[in-house]
């Protein structure tokens, strides 16, 4: 592994062991000073917590040291590419987290007086009408918290709509190449889901399709352009077909950073679609959240949307809280409070920022970065289908037949090489798929760099070296780690030894 | 652009190299009639400048809570947040990191959520925590779907303590999921007789400790009776420094604990992005919604974690899923873990003594003016108030005063008219005398 071999500490060199911050309790020790209140007479009546909480006590230096070595043991956008494909994972500007910081944003109370936060509404305002203009689609929902959360609102809104038009249906058309959150959803409000397959050409099938669907059918679920980095090249003929059947057409927009600006869903016949906020307008993923997940809607789904709505009157902007009066066709409330506005202050910076003609260049760069690399990879791996991609491009592992090296180990073994993997196994369509969606924020020379290194990987496997690939990666702070020994005996806690 | 690092001659390169003609030539797969011929109608590019300019105007607009004298809570609330928190969660490698699917790149983000579960769990007093949920109205909705599933019923009683959000996101979740909801009346200042509501049908209990009105209850009877009838109680906690201060819902006898965890450092953020907490018994854990991190061992032997139980997830099982949901609050949860760990056990005791001081000296403070009358007996940094006067206009004189002087309890129950005068008041730390002092004086010239 290393000339050096084992060290006295077990850190190697800007790789730092670290502890859990449990195990370095120093007793006495506290990261915060604060005052002693004076004497009073406390109301718990007889409430008050028995016993310690058992948290350790650490003073800031040794607090700041340990989320510093921690941090470093990530790797991140900030430190180079990371091409998950369907995650999107570009730049985030620094700008956008200085501007939700504003005391007049970060420090404000969802419930102060109306008056009280005109600024506010106004900027919620002035974000629906951005998006609302990119989506071609008249109303947006913008308290959903994540696109699992659009997903949720738009099925619900589309639920709402067909029960007050005395219209219940109960299946939900998913085509077989989507998220997991597509049928999880549909699921989740209640409905049957079936399964639509794939053509020859990475497409909806839509003879399929039209065979499903029926008086029966709610919605179709189509995520464009789709998680094999395709254009659904039919989708006005999908569209037709699913509102001729008098269902409704979902379009699940994680993938919208390939046409923001060039394509508006509303004209494609999209009736509601969510927008991955921190996908498309580079809020930071923060290592899995928080996400926001507006929903565009058609006008024949609007009456439903959930609460708070935004309105506008004499005093200026107010917010309708309550699914009642005027927005009593609301399915309800979906979250505390008003939605993720912090998230909106970033997405709105940066498409203030990119301005329309910025937008529409970061889907064209997008879109041309993914078919560079596709061309440059198109010997070295192998394409899943023919033709042009979109912001991403997909692979199979048919490269690696008879090799003995498979696309996880492929994987971990770019890790060693400083890159982080594209999305693997994902989407089921092809065998053993690798993902790769670069963004439109890497560089030509970044990119360059990522082929050289996969064209070499993938010559290493064919020369036979799978031993080498199976014990990948070797560099990181921790070698491949047991995920199924984690599953059979969950620890999902530090409790003291003695317990 | 700033953000877009490829050059005109790089494109054309590009371009040479895939063989297209031109960057339209790409979109050749989009039918030609849906493709924007030109720009929308939208603002064009902005410098850095111009954009802070436009965004701080919109921002000065608003009454901030450092402005003024400031006593809302209702489900935020408003801490001093130490300023290594926020340092600390910009690091790049926090801040831009993905969903620690691949644990080798991850490691640093998936012990801090090992330490944010164990954190959640003791500070609740249950078993296990998950890696944290959108909000705590959302895992409230969640809660009450796993006791669904768990107990194969399909009735909860929601009692009428509980947040108004709360409650309407579990209603607009169980409609569609086919769960009956029960829902008891708010009662603020007077007892509610849930265990009358439980029956063979009933999946679950939810509470909330201190309620929506800030009471604090005692739950371990209730926990008792659920037990007796095969249900699960449900605790929520919209603030959790109260559990520094008071019995934890573990040590109540909760089933299951859905949280509000803004309290630790998180700022109000006029809403969200807050952070959901969700805790139960360990038995339970094959039913929980979220990710969850567990520990392990790499090929070398040593130890570390990774996500785990992703067979419950909607990336596996799709539509069998416990949940759809796939992001959590990664960041929000680190906020919450550094500010924890920053006050540490005597500092998490004495801040929340603190703010029950500061709660008890403004309700005896404002409980003295003429006509005002306190409804709460026992309550931790958060009471109601009977005003003589519907409390909705005081609310709004008080802020034309530049005091921001709590939330009228008419505005989440528009419906009962019989509460138009309550206000509901939080005092927590970020309260000073001089805040009680410019409060009262403010309330007592609005009262007159």
């Amino acid at each position: 592994m290393s000339a050096l071999g084992a060290t006295t500490s077990g850190n190697r060199g800007l790789q730092l062991e670290e502890k859990l911050v449990f195990e370095q309790d120093s007793p006495g020790h506290c990261g915060v000073d604060l005052p002693e209140p004076p004497p009073f007479r406390a109301r718990l009546n007889g409430l008050e917590r028995q016993g310690p909480i058992g948290l350790p006590g650490l003073s800031e230096p040794q607090i700041v040291r340990h989320f510093t070595r921690l941090s470093q043991k990530n790797y991140a956008i900030d430190s180079g590419l990371y091409p998950l494909g369907s995650c999107t994972m570009k730049h985030n500007p620094r700008l956008n987290e200085k501007l939700a910081r504003l005391p007049g944003f970060a420090d404000l109370h969802p419930l102060q007086p109306m008056a009280s936060v005109q600024g506010a509404l106004e900027l919620i305002d002035t974000t629906a009408h951005w998006l609302k203009v990119l989506t071609g689609l008249p109303a947006i929902a913008l308290s959903p918290a994540a696109g699992a959360h659009g997903e949720l609102c738009g099925i619900m809104t589309i639920r709402a709509a067909l029960t007050a038009a005395g219209d219940p249906r109960r299946r939900i058309l998913v085509p077989e190449s989507a998220h997991g959150t597509n049928p999880a959803t549909a699921a989740t409000c209640g409905y049957t889901i079936e399964s639509i397959p794939a053509n020859a050409r990475g497409r909806v099938d839509l003879a399929a399709l039209q065979a499903k669907l029926g008086t029966d059918v709610a919605a179709l679920m189509l995520t464009n352009p789709n998680t094999c980095g395709l254009f659904e090249d039919e989708i006005l003929e999908i569209a037709d077909a699913v509102h001729r059947a008098g269902a409704f057409f979902y379009c699940d927009g994680a993938n919208f950073n390939a046409i923001v600006g060039r394509v508006r869903p509303g004209e494609l016949g999209i009736d509601a679609l969510h927008l991955n906020l921190h996908k498309t307008f580079s809020t930071p993923h923060g290592g899995g959240g928080p996400g926001s997940g507006p929903v565009a809607l058609a006008a024949t789904l609007a009456p439903h949307a959930p609460v708070p709505w935004l309105v506008h009157d004499a005093a200026g902007c107010a917010l309708i809280e309550h699914a009642a009066g005027p927005a009593k066709g609301s399915i309800g409330r979906l979250k505390g409070f008003h939605g993720q506005i912090g998230m909106l202050v970033r997405a709105l910076a940066y498409m203030m920022s990119h301005g329309a003609d910025g937008l529409r260049q970061v889907a064209e760069d997008a879109v041309l970065n993914a078919n560079y690399l596709r061309v440059r990879l198109a010997d070295a791996l192998s394409l899943a289908f023919p033709g042009l991609c979109m912001h991403e491009v997909l692979f199979d592992d048919h490269f690696l037949k008879d090799t003995g090296v498979t696309t996880l180990d492929f994987a971990k073994a770019m890790i060693d090489e400083g890159f982080h993997p594209m999305t693997m196994y994902f989407p089921l369509v092809v065998h053993g798929a690798l993902l790769i969606e670069p963004t439109e924020t890497e560089s030509k020379a970044s990119l360059d760099q990522f082929v050289a290194v996969m064209q070499a990987l993938a010559a290493r496997a064919r020369a036979g070296d799978a031993a080498a690939f199976r014990d990948a990666p070797q560099l990181t702070p921790r070698r491949r780690l047991d995920e199924t020994e984690a599953a059979r005996h969950p620890v999902l806690r530090w409790r003291p030894a003695a317990e | 652009m700033r953000y877009l690092p490829l050059t005109d001659a790089d494109r054309r390169d590009m371009l040479a190299a895939i063989g297209a003609p031109s960057i339209e030539a790409l979109f050749a797969d989009v039918p030609l009639a849906a493709r924007q011929p030109g720009l929308l109608d939208l603002p064009l590019a902005m410098g850095e400048m111009e954009v802070e300019r436009r965004l701080a105007a919109m921002a000065a607009k608003n009454l901030h809570a450092g402005m003024a004298p400031f006593f809302l809570g209702g489900g935020a609330y408003r801490h001093h947040i130490p300023a290594a928190v926020d340092h600390l969660i910009q690091r790049g490698e926090f801040l831009t990191s993905y969903t620690p699917y691949q644990p080798e790149l991850a490691q640093g983000t998936l012990q801090s959520l090992f330490e944010f579960q164990t954190q959640v769990a003791l500070l609740t007093g249950m078993e296990v925590a998950n890696a944290s949920m959108y909000d705590g109205a959302t895992a409230g909705a969640e809660a009450v779907a796993m006791a669904h599933r768990l107990t194969r019923r399909n009735r909860a009683v929601l009692s009428g303590g509980l947040h108004p959000h709360y409650r309407a996101v579990c209603e607009t979740y169980a409609q569609f999921a086919g769960v009956e909801l029960e829902r008891s009346d708010a009662t603020p200042g007077a007892g509610e007789d849930l265990a009358s509501l439980l029956d063979s049908k009933t999946a679950c209990i939810v509470v909330q400790n201190p309620d929506f009105f800030g009471e604090i209850r005692d739950y371990s009877a209730l926990a008792q009776h659920c037990h007796a009838a095969g249900a699960l109680l449900v605790v929520v906690v919209t603030e959790m420094l109260s559990l520094g201060a008071i019995c934890p819902p573990g040590a109540m006898g909760a089933d299951v604990v859905a949280a509000e965890g803004q309290s630790f450092g998180n700022a109000l953020n006029f809403g969200g992005p807050h952070l959901g907490l969700f805790a139960s018994r360990e038995s339970f854990v094959r039913q929980m919604p979220g990710r969850l991190v567990g520990e392990t061992v790499d090929a070398a032997g040593q130890r570390g974690w990774v996500l785990t139980l992703a067979t419950r997830e909607q990336h596996i099982r799709r539509e069998r899923a416990t949940s759809n949901i796939c992001t959590n609050s990664g960041l929000c949860a680190l906020a919450f873990t550094i500010h924890v760990a920053l006050l540490g056990e005597a500092g998490l005791v004495r801040l929340a003594r603190l703010n029950h001081a500061t709660a008890v000296a403004t309700a005896e403070r404002l409980a003295a003016l003429p006509g005002v009358r306190l409804v709460n007996d026992a309550f931790f940094n958060e009471f109601t108030l009977r005003l003589p006067c519907p409390a909705a206009p005081v609310v709004e004189a008080l802020a034309a005063q530049g005091v921001l002087g709590g939330i009228p309890v008419s505005r989440l129950y528009p419906e009962r008219p019989d509460l138009a005068d309550l206000l509901l008041v939080a005092a927590t730390e970020t309260v000073t005398i001089e805040d009680i002092d410019r409060f009262e004086a403010a309330l007592r010239e609005v009262l007159r």
